[in-house]
Protein backbone atom coordinates (compact mmCIF):
# COMPACT_ATOMS: atom_id res chain seq x y z
CA UNK A 1 0.00 0.00 0.00
CA UNK A 2 1.34 3.44 -0.78
CA UNK A 3 0.34 6.86 0.32
CA UNK A 4 -2.03 7.07 -2.87
CA UNK A 5 -3.37 3.88 -2.04
CA UNK A 6 -3.75 4.90 1.64
CA UNK A 7 -5.90 8.18 0.77
CA UNK A 8 -8.02 5.99 -1.94
CA UNK A 9 -8.84 3.82 1.40
CA UNK A 10 -9.58 6.32 3.72
CA UNK A 11 -11.89 8.07 0.88
CA UNK A 12 -14.16 4.77 0.36
CA UNK A 13 -14.61 5.20 4.44
CA UNK A 14 -15.02 8.82 4.68
CA UNK A 15 -16.90 9.52 1.48
CA UNK A 16 -18.23 13.18 2.77
CA UNK A 17 -14.66 14.84 2.41
CA UNK A 18 -13.28 15.82 -0.84
CA UNK A 19 -10.64 13.77 -2.40
CA UNK A 20 -8.57 16.70 -2.42
CA UNK A 21 -8.44 17.27 1.41
CA UNK A 22 -8.25 13.99 2.60
CA UNK A 23 -4.79 13.88 0.58
CA UNK A 24 -4.20 17.48 2.31
CA UNK A 25 -4.74 16.26 5.21
CA UNK A 26 -2.90 12.86 4.79
CA UNK A 27 0.11 14.61 4.06
CA UNK A 28 -0.37 17.06 6.76
CA UNK A 29 -0.49 13.82 9.59
CA UNK A 30 3.24 12.79 7.63
CA UNK A 31 4.63 16.50 8.04
CA UNK A 32 4.07 16.67 11.09
CA UNK A 33 5.61 13.66 12.18
CA UNK A 34 8.33 14.94 10.41
CA UNK A 35 8.72 18.29 12.08
CA UNK A 36 8.30 17.12 15.51
CA UNK A 37 11.24 14.69 14.88
CA UNK A 38 13.62 17.77 14.03
CA UNK A 39 12.91 18.87 16.87
CA UNK A 40 13.81 15.62 18.46
CA UNK A 41 10.32 15.06 19.74
CA UNK A 42 9.04 11.94 20.63
CA UNK A 43 6.01 10.67 18.63
CA UNK A 44 3.53 8.55 20.51
CA UNK A 45 0.91 7.10 18.58
CA UNK A 46 -1.10 4.80 21.07
CA UNK A 47 -1.90 1.49 19.18
CA UNK A 48 0.23 2.12 16.57
CA UNK A 49 3.69 2.91 17.67
CA UNK A 50 6.25 5.35 19.27
CA UNK A 51 8.89 6.92 16.77
CA UNK A 52 12.29 8.71 18.51
CA UNK A 53 14.95 10.30 17.19
CA UNK A 54 18.28 8.10 17.82
CA UNK A 55 21.71 9.00 17.19
CA UNK A 56 24.99 7.27 16.14
CA UNK A 57 28.29 8.04 17.23
CA UNK A 58 30.72 9.80 15.14
CA UNK A 59 33.09 7.10 13.38
CA UNK A 60 35.90 7.09 11.05
CA UNK A 61 34.75 5.15 8.25
CA UNK A 62 36.25 4.06 4.75
CA UNK A 63 35.44 4.84 1.82
CA UNK A 64 35.12 0.94 0.19
CA UNK A 65 36.22 1.70 -3.55
CA UNK A 66 38.70 4.08 -2.80
CA UNK A 67 40.27 2.88 1.30
CA UNK A 68 40.46 6.15 1.93
CA UNK A 69 39.62 6.91 5.67
CA UNK A 70 36.60 9.07 6.23
CA UNK A 71 35.11 10.74 9.13
CA UNK A 72 31.21 10.37 9.64
CA UNK A 73 30.05 12.98 11.59
CA UNK A 74 27.24 12.11 14.07
CA UNK A 75 24.15 11.35 12.59
CA UNK A 76 20.15 11.35 13.87
CA UNK A 77 17.56 8.56 12.66
CA UNK A 78 14.23 8.09 13.14
CA UNK A 79 13.66 4.96 15.46
CA UNK A 80 10.04 3.07 15.37
CA UNK A 81 8.80 0.96 18.24
CA UNK A 82 5.84 -1.19 17.28
CA UNK A 83 3.29 -1.01 20.25
CA UNK A 84 1.67 -3.61 22.23
CA UNK A 85 -1.58 -3.99 20.01
CA UNK A 86 -0.57 -3.68 16.38
CA UNK A 87 2.52 -6.22 17.14
CA UNK A 88 0.54 -8.65 18.65
CA UNK A 89 -2.12 -8.44 15.52
CA UNK A 90 1.13 -8.52 12.80
CA UNK A 91 2.44 -11.94 14.53
CA UNK A 92 -0.84 -13.55 13.46
CA UNK A 93 0.71 -16.49 14.93
CA UNK A 94 0.30 -15.97 18.41
CA UNK A 95 -3.30 -15.03 17.75
CA UNK A 96 -3.74 -18.66 16.36
CA UNK A 97 -2.41 -19.96 19.45
CA UNK A 98 -4.51 -17.27 21.60
CA UNK B 1 3.75 14.52 20.41
CA UNK B 2 0.56 12.66 20.34
CA UNK B 3 -2.55 11.82 18.33
CA UNK B 4 -3.87 14.88 19.93
CA UNK B 5 -1.39 17.17 18.07
CA UNK B 6 -1.46 15.99 14.82
CA UNK B 7 -5.40 16.51 14.92
CA UNK B 8 -5.18 20.24 15.74
CA UNK B 9 -2.22 20.61 13.31
CA UNK B 10 -4.76 19.30 10.41
CA UNK B 11 -7.75 21.27 11.64
CA UNK B 12 -5.15 24.58 11.89
CA UNK B 13 -4.13 24.18 8.30
CA UNK B 14 -7.11 22.24 6.26
CA UNK B 15 -10.13 24.63 8.59
CA UNK B 16 -11.62 21.10 9.28
CA UNK B 17 -13.77 20.82 12.33
CA UNK B 18 -11.73 19.17 15.16
CA UNK B 19 -14.19 16.08 15.05
CA UNK B 20 -13.67 15.74 11.31
CA UNK B 21 -9.70 15.73 11.84
CA UNK B 22 -9.79 13.27 14.41
CA UNK B 23 -11.71 11.46 11.69
CA UNK B 24 -9.51 11.80 9.12
CA UNK B 25 -6.47 10.97 11.17
CA UNK B 26 -7.81 8.11 13.26
CA UNK B 27 -8.79 6.77 9.49
CA UNK B 28 -5.09 7.03 8.85
CA UNK B 29 -3.59 4.90 11.28
CA UNK B 30 -6.44 2.46 11.38
CA UNK B 31 -5.95 1.65 8.00
CA UNK B 32 -2.30 1.06 8.26
CA UNK B 33 -2.86 -0.96 10.64
CA UNK B 34 -5.15 -3.62 9.05
CA UNK B 35 -2.75 -3.20 6.03
CA UNK B 36 -0.02 -4.34 8.39
CA UNK B 37 -1.78 -7.03 9.98
CA UNK B 38 -2.62 -8.26 6.81
CA UNK B 39 1.26 -8.91 6.09
CA UNK B 40 0.79 -6.25 3.57
CA UNK B 41 3.89 -3.28 3.36
CA UNK B 42 2.87 0.43 3.63
CA UNK B 43 4.89 2.93 1.94
CA UNK B 44 4.86 6.46 2.59
CA UNK B 45 6.68 8.37 0.30
CA UNK B 46 9.10 10.67 2.19
CA UNK B 47 8.37 9.12 5.66
CA UNK B 48 9.21 5.87 5.05
CA UNK B 49 8.01 2.50 4.70
CA UNK B 50 6.70 0.01 7.19
CA UNK B 51 7.05 -3.84 6.25
CA UNK B 52 6.25 -7.21 8.01
CA UNK B 53 8.99 -9.22 8.11
CA UNK B 54 9.30 -13.44 8.27
CA UNK B 55 11.53 -14.07 11.31
CA UNK B 56 12.52 -18.33 11.38
CA UNK B 57 12.53 -19.75 14.99
CA UNK B 58 15.91 -19.84 16.48
CA UNK B 59 17.65 -20.85 19.76
CA UNK B 60 18.42 -18.31 22.20
CA UNK B 61 19.09 -17.76 25.92
CA UNK B 62 17.51 -16.40 28.98
CA UNK B 63 19.74 -13.45 29.69
CA UNK B 64 19.02 -13.79 33.11
CA UNK B 65 19.01 -18.16 33.83
CA UNK B 66 21.02 -18.78 30.36
CA UNK B 67 19.03 -21.38 30.04
CA UNK B 68 18.64 -22.47 26.66
CA UNK B 69 15.13 -22.08 24.99
CA UNK B 70 13.46 -21.97 21.52
CA UNK B 71 12.17 -18.31 20.36
CA UNK B 72 9.37 -19.56 17.73
CA UNK B 73 9.08 -18.36 14.29
CA UNK B 74 7.25 -14.90 13.92
CA UNK B 75 6.32 -11.83 12.32
CA UNK B 76 7.36 -8.58 13.32
CA UNK B 77 6.97 -5.08 11.61
CA UNK B 78 10.14 -2.65 10.84
CA UNK B 79 10.32 0.79 9.81
CA UNK B 80 12.63 1.37 7.25
CA UNK B 81 13.24 5.43 7.38
CA UNK B 82 13.04 7.39 3.79
CA UNK B 83 16.25 9.02 2.72
CA UNK B 84 14.54 12.14 2.60
CA UNK B 85 13.51 12.08 5.87
CA UNK B 86 16.96 11.36 6.73
CA UNK B 87 18.43 13.92 5.50
CA UNK B 88 15.82 16.20 7.34
CA UNK B 89 16.58 14.63 10.65
CA UNK B 90 20.55 15.50 9.90
CA UNK B 91 20.01 19.71 8.12
CA UNK B 92 21.94 21.86 10.36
Amino acid sequence: MTKRDLIARIQEQLTEYPRKDVAHAVEIVFESMVQAMKKDERIEIRGFGNFTVRKRDPRRGRNPMTGASVDVPTRRFPFFKVGKDLKERVDRKKQDIG
Amino acid sequence: MTKIDIIQNVCDKLGFSKKDSARIVESVFDIMKDELARGQKVKISGFGNFVVKEKNSRRGRNPQTGAEIEISARRVLTFKSSQVLKKALNQK
